[in-house]
């Protein structure tokens, strides 16, 4: 029997998601705020909200120092690249562990993501010599193998989860009309994972954009993404907070503007089967 | 094709080729700082002079210092000029990690170095990396302020006066701290300016023999004396203040006195930035009569990476950035206050720069400290407010963090001397010091 829900629980929970949505949301918004302030105004006391004279001056240093451009550029390859390479090996991956599991799929799975509880920095080293004997230091591919690599697990487990709530009927039906292993992945399975598989995409765009250990440790000045972009303007001995705030906006707004219009995607997905 | 023209042709070839074979992309990483930033949008100066480009990689200190360690550590080769400080330099060049910078040119003039500097950058008399700026502490106060507390401020205070003034210029009614300082956990932060603060004390890091000295009186006096006088006249929450939240508090008129960094001073005379641009004079770093004061010294230098393939260039860089000629072009596009201060002992001669009211003072600030005999008593190491060994960093880091946690009253000052004393011991065992 559904329950019923009153008109004060709707407009008290609503309310509560609100505040909360807008807690999670205050500090890109005051970094926003910032960046359209003067370095006086970005550390004035009491801080200023609304009320000071909005200049684009931040924005306009950021432009003639750094070439914005080629950081954009280089973060949509990285984070492009690394995700289509990740999903063109997890797709079958996830396939084998959902479809075909062995007594040991869950161990392999679990170990898989115990992967990410390494701290990075443990391994910086000798992934730096190994980019430095195989000459991908600083290249967009060499980050493109690395992301891939670091998010794999999740993006493995994601898809095992959408996958395992197909049918297998389904699939053994396409094989009995005569598919090869090839057509039943191709043909039948991805496009009914479709949604899965496309929040998954979007989730570890979002990921490896953000990513700001490995890419700022194996880039110089030539593959550098925006990650390192912000970290140009972060200094301990001097107050450039409106400059870094102006950064950090052009640094997030791809990603953001993103995630606005595939929100309904991301949250399907995220919801979905035993991520939820 | 006529025989002049194929030669006239050919010999263009030759020389595009030969241009083009010259010309270098040489990639310098660095921090971001006024002084570096400056440099970058001069850098077209150099390409014109030289045909070679320059690629920055820009990066916030703490970043900046793993990046480059791990990347000359594994000669790694990402970069053909590195911005590193003192700390690292002689370190560095032990290990026979740089290019020794030991046949610049005589149109650079080398003995034009503060000496201070050319030290604190050498390893057994070599220089292995430029000063692009030197830099030591000093006492930035409000000339207001300290006239209305009826006390007018030496040349060279000592630390009871100091405590004294503070105590008289504090006013909480209208949110005005006596004295501001740094109280944040990191080797370069509150570490910095408590060992610093330690040298005017008599304390020292290491005895002759490698062993931690936390546990003398002259320790137990530094931090009680640093802690009382925050305690009464510091800013709330100063335990986990650095030099940006230090920087904010004075230009918004909330500090009597700062002890910090000599370059802090061009930002606090800035009426752009601070509020109290015009009220605003400069003194020594105070002392105890014990002979040190305590003021730190500190560069900001570049190094040329052992190994890397554009070494030629890359020198022509590092004479360009630290040469007089570079001081000049700086002085010509935006005034002799924005120049690089404390690296050459011509830049005080110039009468144009000791117009700069924190000229004279930063010069006398960074003539006041000897890395080569920082402290009362001897030690084994080379550094002012540090001590020029691998295992500094990672120990201080640790010694700070517990020094922070007793200004902010989760622990006595005992407590933090006796565990500070306790980890340096087992890490300087552990490295085969003891």
């Amino acid at each position: 029997m559904a329950r019923t829900v009153t008109q004060k629980r709707k407009i008290i929970n609503t309310a509560a998601a609100w505040s909360v949505g807008l807690l999670i949301f205050f500090p890109i918004l005051w970094t926003i705020l910032t960046s359209f302030k003067t370095e006086a105004q970005a550390i004035a006391d009491p801080p200023l909200f609304l009320g000071f004279d909005w200049t684009l001056e931040n924005y306009a240093a950021v432009m003639e120092r750094s070439n914005y451009g080629r950081f954009l550029w280089n973060s949509i390859v990285i984070a492009g690249g690394s995700t289509i390479l990740g999903i063109i090996i997890a797709v079958p991956a996830a396939w084998s562990m959902a479809f075909v599991p062995s007594k040991r799929t869950k161990d392999i799975l679990l170990w898989m993501l115990s992967t990410k509880m390494l701290p990075a920095v443990g391994v910086l080293y000798p992934i730096y010599l190994l980019f430095i004997r195989l000459g991908i230091l600083d290249t967009k591919i060499g980050l493109v193998i690395v992301l891939m690599l670091i998010n794999l697990p999740i993006i493995v487990w994601m898809l095992y989860t959408y996958f395992k709530e197909i049918p297998g009927e389904i699939l053994e039906a396409a094989r009995m009309d005569g598919a090869t292993l090839k057509e039943e992945v191709l043909y039948v399975l991805t496009p009914m994972a479709i949604p899965g598989i496309a929040s998954t995409l979007l989730l570890n765009v979002i990921l490896a954009w953000n990513e700001a250990f490995w890419t700022l440790n194996l880039t110089a000045a030539k593959a550098a993404p925006l990650t390192a972009f912000i970290a140009s303007y972060s200094s301990p001995e001097g107050l450039f907070y409106a400059k870094l705030s102006a950064a950090s906006t052009m640094a997030i707004a791809p990603i953001l503007i993103l995630g606005w219009f595939s929100q309904k995607q991301l949250v399907s997905g995220l919801t979905f089967g035993a991520v939820k | 094709m006529s025989l002049r023209n194929s030669v006239l042709a050919a010999t263009a070839m030759s020389l595009v080729t030969a241009s083009g074979a010259f010309a270098e992309t040489v990639t310098i990483a660095t921090v971001n700082n006024g002084d570096m930033i400056r440099m970058q949008g001069l850098t077209d100066d150099f390409t014109a002079k030289t045909g070679h480009v320059v690629e920055w990689v820009t990066l916030e200190e703490n970043v900046l210092r793993q990046r480059v360690t791990t990347d000359i550590s594994t000669k790694g080769g990402a970069f053909d000029i590195m911005t590193i400080g003192m700390y690292e330099t002689p370190i560095w060049g032990a290990n026979g990690w740089l290019v020794p910078l030991d046949d610049l040119s005589a149109e650079y003039d080398a003995d034009d170095i503060l000496p201070a500097m050319a030290g604190g950058l050498s390893y057994e008399g070599t220089l292995y990396a430029a000063p692009f700026y030197g830099e030591s502490s000093m006492i930035m106060y409000r000339t207001d302020l300290m006239e209305k507390a009826g006390l007018e401020m030496p040349k060279a205070p000592t630390w009871t006066f100091i405590r004294e003034a503070a105590a008289k210029m504090t006013d909480r009614a209208n949110d005005i701290n006596g004295i501001c300082l740094r109280g944040k956990a990191g080797w370069g932060e509150g570490g910095a300016f408590i060992t610093a603060m330690s040298n005017s004390f008599g304390a020292r890091w290491f005895d002759e023999d490698w062993n931690a000295q936390f546990d003398t009186e002259a320790w137990a006096n530094t931090l009680n004396f640093y802690k009382g006088m925050m305690d009464e006249s510091g800013p709330a929450g100063y335990a986990t203040n650095g030099f940006n939240e230090n920087l904010s508090l004075f230009q918004q008129g909330k500090c009597g006195m700062w002890i910090d960094a000599t370059v802090a001073a061009s930002f606090v005379t800035n009426p752009n930035d601070s509020t109290v641009a015009d009220k605003v004079s400069f003194a020594l770093a105070p002392d105890n009569g014990l002979g040190k004061r305590s003021n730190w010294l500190w560069a900001w230098a570049l190094a040329i990476p052992a190994g890397t393939q554009k070494e030629a260039a890359a020198k022509l860089f590092v004479e360009w950035a630290t040469s007089k000629s570079y001081i000049e072009l700086v002085a010509a596009n935006e005034g002799w206050a924005n120049v690089p201060p404390g690296a050459r002992k011509s830049l005080y001669e110039n009468p144009e720069y000791m117009k700069v009211p924190f000229a004279q003072m930063t010069l006398d600030s960074i003539l006041s400290a000897n890395p080569e005999n920082p402290t009362v008593d001897p030690v084994p190491y080379v550094g002012v407010q540090f001590a020029a060994i691998p295992e500094f960093a990672g120990i201080a880091t640790e010694v700070s963090q517990e020094f922070s946690a007793a200004y902010a009253g989760q622990q006595t000052v005992e407590e933090a001397l006796a565990k500070a004393q306790a980890l340096t011991n087992d890490a300087m065992e552990a490295a085969g010091y003891r």
